[in-house]
């Protein structure tokens, strides 16, 4: 893909992440957040691209490495803001300490 | 085994095409209460689209390695993302930014002597400036929510001076990875943009850190994005760029709701102490 159409595709997808979120609620902001660090795991792709094509042994470690981490981010990205979200369950304007009594 | 990749290129761009959906349907879904826990899910699902289509699409060596490397990653992070207590959260936020940003500081790294023109260079030098500035400061932000350091921002006499020295250190050596390529300088300019990133932190207050880790957070997103630059992955660069976008707003929003600007949080200590202890 050459440049320009990179371009227009980062453009696109910077006024896409304007607008999805300019409208969230204060209580949403750190489980948004939380969620939006889990999506920037998935630089793990990235990760196991250079790992697979690694034929050095010093490249394919730093490369694995870059893979624990990458996935570090992104499988605990995805569970801690589930858990997050658990505490708002069946009471919409939870406090961040109110969590004991899981109402279903 | 030498197979040729099971997906054709047009299945790996319209499969990466559905992960990235799936990445702004989370986001959007993450916005409004009553979808929010959907909108995670979704997220989560689009990642495993991409993870599955990356394994399809390309062949790759040393796979073993990158399965065992992939669990010892989910082996680390799921139980203590499961156990954490809520009160500990930020501080576990901002150590999962942290590591992301590192990651793509070290794939910037690996991808240099790959690099076949200056602009690939640029958004290389970029990454790992970037990649590391998130993954040092997102340290200091883990340590301040911890308690491991003082939560009040730390400011000495020759801060300002030391900040400037090193912003032109990383300006000077990164102009010289992009017209050498040379490996080595890379690696300063990692170093440098370590040193960069506890710097950035330093003078802010334990009050005003969340506010920090969201902006570190839209960093790390940039710093993916133009990973993907490098590497020629459109999925990377629209999932980097969404977050990089994303997370301005929400530090713009998060930093508003507490009635502060983002540039008094991170700079108001250099004025005269009025970032919040």
């Amino acid at each position: 893909m050459d440049g320009v159409q990179l371009l227009t595709i980062t453009v696109l997808a910077v006024f896409v992440g304007f607008e999805v979120v300019s409208k969230v609620s204060s209580i949403l902001h750190t489980p948004l957040m939380s969620g939006a660090n889990a999506i920037h795991g998935i630089i793990l792709v990235g990760a196991i691209t250079v790992a697979g094509q690694a034929t050095d042994g010093w490249v394919l470690a730093v490369a694995l490495l870059a893979v624990v981490l990458a996935t570090a981010n992104l499988v605990g990205g995805f569970v801690v803001t589930d858990r997050m979200l658990e505490m708002f369950r069946g009471r919409k304007a939870a406090g961040p300490d109110a969590g004991k009594d899981g109402t279903r | 085994m030498l197979a040729s990749p099971v997906l054709a290129p047009t299945w790996t761009a319209l499969l990466y095409l559905v992960a990235a959906v799936c990445f702004i349907l989370a986001l959007k879904g993450l916005s409004s209460p009553k979808h929010a826990r959907r909108g995670n899910l979704i997220g989560a699902f689009g990642a495993f689209v991409a993870l599955v289509t990356v394994f399809l699409s390309s062949r790759l060596q040393n796979l073993p390695w990158i399965f065992g490397a992939m669990v010892v990653g989910a082996a680390i992070a799921a139980p203590v993302a499961r156990r954490v207590k809520m009160t500990q959260m930020p501080q576990l936020v901002a150590m999962f930014n942290g590591v992301g940003g590192g990651a793509a500081g070290l794939v910037a790294l690996l991808e240099l002597p790959h690099a076949e023109n200056a602009w690939l260079r640029v958004a290389i030098v970029f990454t790992l400036l970037v990649g590391a500035i998130s993954f040092a400061g997102s340290g200091v932000t883990f340590a301040k929510l911890q308690e491991l350091m003082t939560t009040r921002p730390v400011m000495f006499a020759g801060l300002p001076v030391l900040m400037g020295v090193v912003l032109v250190v990383a300006v000077g050596t990164a102009a010289l990875v992009v017209a050498t390529g040379s490996v080595g300088l890379a690696v300063v300019v990692l170093a440098v943009g370590l040193v960069a990133g506890v710097l950035l932190v330093l003078p802010v207050g334990g009050a005003d850190v969340p506010i920090v880790i969201s902006l570190l957070n839209a960093f790390t997103g940039l710093a993916v994005a133009a990973s993907g630059l490098v590497l020629g992955n459109v999925l990377l660069v629209v999932a980097g760029t969404l977050v990089g976008a994303s997370g301005t707003i929400l530090t713009r929003l998060m930093a508003a709701a507490m009635g502060r600007s983002v540039s008094g949080i991170m700079f108001g200590a250099f004025k005269g102490g009025s970032t919040a202890g």
